[in-house]
C-alpha cells in the first residue's frame, strides 16, 4: 500500500503539476472546499494519524485546537527542517512531489480557517527548494493557491523560508522564532504553537511527511486509513534505512512491519553482522538483534526503551566500536547545541570531552558515571527535546555494551582497533 | 542592493525579511560585510547587534570570505559509518589544508558539515551547492582534480 510515494514510485513521473493532475492531483482540496471545517477535522481525527516529526501527536486534535482558538490570523507552517542524522524521508517528497504538500497545507487551511501558509526548508535542501519555489508558481498560476481558489471564497497562499544550517531550528518553537528572524532557540511550552505560535498567533505546525497523509485521507475518509498498519499508530511511515545495509534508501511501509522486515525484506539484509541498531537516529537508544522482531510503531519501540522518531533506521555492524560511534554522537550534538540552555549547551560538551578522551586511552574509571548522570541531568532538565535526547543513545551504548567501554578505559585498548588508544 | 530592496518589500520590513536578506547577501558577496549588516539594521529597525547576534547563529552565515570553493564534507553517523573519515583524510592531501582553513590560493576550503539528507548514498560532499554521492577516495581525487583546472 502506497499513500506517500505513490506518484513518486510510478516511472517517468515527474512532480510537475500536469503530471501530479493526471495521477488525481488536487481532487482532495476540491472535495475540501465543499466540505466544513468541523467535517474535514473529523475526518482527520478518525483517521488517528499521528505526527510523523518524530512526536506523534495526533494530527487531528492539533488541528481541532486552532480552530477552536479565537486569535486571528491563524497560520500553517510546515517543517521541512529534517536535520536528524540519518533521515532523509521529507526531502523525496520536496524534490520529487511537491505539489502533494501544497495541497495539503491548503487542506489543513482551509479546515482552520486561515489565509497564510509557511515552509520552512533545511538551507542545505537547495534542490528542494527550487522544486517547490517552481510549484508554488505553478499552483498559484493555475489557481490552486491564491484568492478564491477554484472559484471559492477561500484564498490561500504559501511562502517558502530558508533555515541556514542549525539543526535545532526542527524543533517546532525554534523554528517559529528562526521564521520570526530571530535565533532558532526554543522557548518554554508551553503555550504549545497550537495557541501561541508564529508571531504569538494560533498555528498549525505539522512535517511534511505528517501533511502529505492528508489529501489520501479526505479522499478515501479517515475511517479507511485508520484501518491500516498498526492499530496504535495507523497507515503507511516512511523509514529511512541507512548504515550498514545492502540496500539503504526510503521505503515507504505499513507501521505493523517489523524491524527485521524492514532490513532483510526491503534492505536486503545487514552488511556484515547486526551490532546494535538506531530507530530513530542518534537521539534514540540503540536496539539489539534480539528486538528486531518489534513493530515498527512509535508505542512499540518505545516500549523497547528507544523511539521511532522520524524513521531513521541506522543499522550498525560488528566491525564498528561502539565508544567511537557515542563519540561521534557526542560531537554532531557539541555542534548542534543552540546555546540557550546550560544544561544541553554545558553538558553535551562535557560528554564529547569525555568520550574523546576514552577513546584516546585518556579515560578515567569513574567517566561512566559520570556520563551516566549527565545523561539524567540533561533528560530532566533541558529546555527542549534536542538536549533532553542529545545523551539518551550513549547513555543506551554504556548500558548495552560495558564491556566495550571497560576495556578502553581500564585497558587503554580498543577491542576492535578503530579506536587510536 | 536590488535583491534586499525587493525581499525588504516583500515581508512589509518585518523583522521576517532578516534570514532571506541574509542568504542574498551571502549569495552575493560571500559574506556579510559591517556596511550591509548596518544597512541591514536601519532598514529593520533592529539594533546593529541584534543582526550579527542572529547572523552568527547561524553555520550558513558567513563573516569572512572564504574560498572560491567550499567543500562541505558530512560527518554525520550513517556518512561516518560509511567512510566519511577516509574522505576527509583525502581531501586534506589533496588540497593540503585543515579542516576550517583556505588554502593559500583562495580557491579551496574544507569544512565539517552536519547531516545533508542523503544518507542512502553515504558518503557524501558538497562543492558549493553541488552535491556528490556514494563517494571514494578515488572518486573525491578526480572531483578534486576537475575543479582545481576551473
Amino acid at each position: 500500500m502506497k499513500i506517500l510515494l505513490k506518484n513518486i514510485e510510478k516511472e517517468n513521473y515527474k512532480g510537475d503539476l500536469k503530471n501530479y493532475l493526471k495521477e488525481g492531483g488536487y481532487q482532495a482540496l476540491e472535495k475540501a472546499l465543499k466540505m466544513s471545517s468541523e467535517k474535514i477535522i473529523k475526518e482527520v481525527k478518525s483517521s488517528r494519524l499521528l505526527g510523523r516529526g518524530g512526536a506523534g501527536f495526533p494530527c487531528g486534535l492539533k488541528w481541532e485546537f486552532v480552530y477552536k482558538e479565537k486569535g486571528r490570523p491563524k497560520y500553517v507552517v510546515c517543517n521541512a527542517d529534517e536535520g536528524e542524522p540519518g533521515t532523509f524521508k521529507d526531502r523525496l517528497i520536496l524534490e520529487k512531489d511537491p505539489h502533494l504538500l501544497l495541497e495539503a497545507m491548503a487542506v489543513c487551511a482551509r479546515a482552520i480557517s486561515s489565509n497564510e501558509g509557511l515552509i520552512y526548508i533545511r538551507g542545505e535542501y537547495v534542490e528542494g527548494y527550487r522544486s517547490l519555489k517552481k510549484a508554488i508558481k505553478e499552483a498559484e498560476k493555475n489557481n490552486f493557491l491564491g484568492k478564491n481558489i477554484l472559484g471559492s471564497n477561500f484564498s490561500f497562499k504559501i511562502a517558502l523560508y530558508r533555515g541556514a544550517g542549525a539543526y535545532v531550528c526542527g524543533e517546532e518553537t525554534a523554528l517559529l522564532d528562526s521564521l520570526e528572524g530571530k535565533k532558532g532557540q526554543s522557548r518554554i511550552k508551553p503555550p504549545f504553537p497550537t495557541f501561541v505560535g508564529f508571531k504569538n498567533k494560533p498555528t498549525v505546525l505539522n512535517n511534511v511527511e505528517t501533511l502529505a497523509n492528508i489529501p489520501a485521507i479526505i479522499l478515501g475518509g479517515g475511517e479507511w486509513f485508520s484501518k491500516m498498519g498498526s492499530s496504535a499508530s495507523p497507515g503507511t511511515k516512511l523509514y529511512c534505512l541507512s548504515g550498514d545495509v545492502k540496500k539503504p534508501g526510503v521505503y515507504e511501509l505499513l507501521t505493523n512491519i517489523t524491524l527485521k522486515e524492514l532490513i532483510y525484506s526491503c534492505g536486503g539484509g545487514p552488511d556484515g553482522k547486526i551490532k546494535a541498531i538506531l530507530p530513530g537516529g542518534v537521539s534514540s537508544c540503540f536496539l539489539g538483534e534480539k528486538d528486531l522482531d518489534v513493530i515498527m510503531d512509535y508505542k512499540s519501540i518505545q516500549e523497547k526503551g528507544s523511539m521511532l522518531g522520524s524513521g531513521a533506521v541506522i543499522v550498525i555492524n560488528n566491525t564498528r566500536c561502539l565508544v567511537d560511534v557515542a563519540k561521534r554522537c557526542a560531537e554532531f550534538f557539541a555542534y548542534e547545541a543552540c546555546g540557550k540552555c546550560a544544561p544541553c549547551r554545558e553538558g553535551t560538551k562535557r560528554a564529547k570531552e569525555l568520550l574523546t578522551n576514552i577513546t584516546i586511552g585518556k579515560g578515567e574509571p569513574g567517566d561512566v558515571e559520570l556520563l551516566k548522570e549527565l545523561q539524567e541531568i540533561l533528560y530532566d532538565t533541558s529546555r527542549c527535546g534536542l538536549g533532553q535526547s542529545a545523551i539518551s543513545a550513549i547513555r543506551s551504548a554504556l548500558e548495552k555494551f560495558p564491556d566495550e567501554f571497560e576495556r578502553h578505559i581500564l585497558k587503554k585498548k580498543c577491542p576492535l582497533g578503530v579506536c587510536r588508544t | 542592493m536590488k535583491e534586499i530592496t525587493e525581499i525588504l518589500k516583500t515581508y512589509n520590513r518585518q523583522r521576517e525579511a532578516l534570514l532571506p536578506c541574509l542568504h542574498a547577501i551571502g549569495k552575493k558577496y560571500g559574506r556579510l560585510t559591517e556596511k550591509m549588516a548596518m544597512l541591514l539594521a536601519k532598514e529593520l529597525g533592529l539594533p546593529p547587534t541584534e543582526v550579527y547576534s542572529v547572523a552568527s547563529f547561524y553555520s550558513m552565515f558567513r563573516f569572512k570570505k572564504k574560498a572560491k570553493y567550499i567543500i562541505g564534507i558530512c560527518m554525520s553517523l550513517p556518512c561516518y559509518l560509511k567512510g566519511s573519515k577516509d574522505i576527509l583524510a583525502v581531501l586534506k592531501k589533496e588540497l593540503k589544508i585543515t579542516t576550517g582553513k583556505v588554502s593559500p590560493d583562495k580557491k579551496f576550503a574544507i569544512e565539517k558539515v552536519s547531516c545533508l539528507g542523503c544518507c542512502d548514498k553515504a558518503p557524501v560532499m558538497l562543492v558549493n551547492e553541488t552535491r556528490y554521492e556514494n563517494l571514494t577516495p578515488r572518486k573525491v581525487r578526480e572531483i578534486i582534480r576537475s575543479y582545481k583546472e576551473k
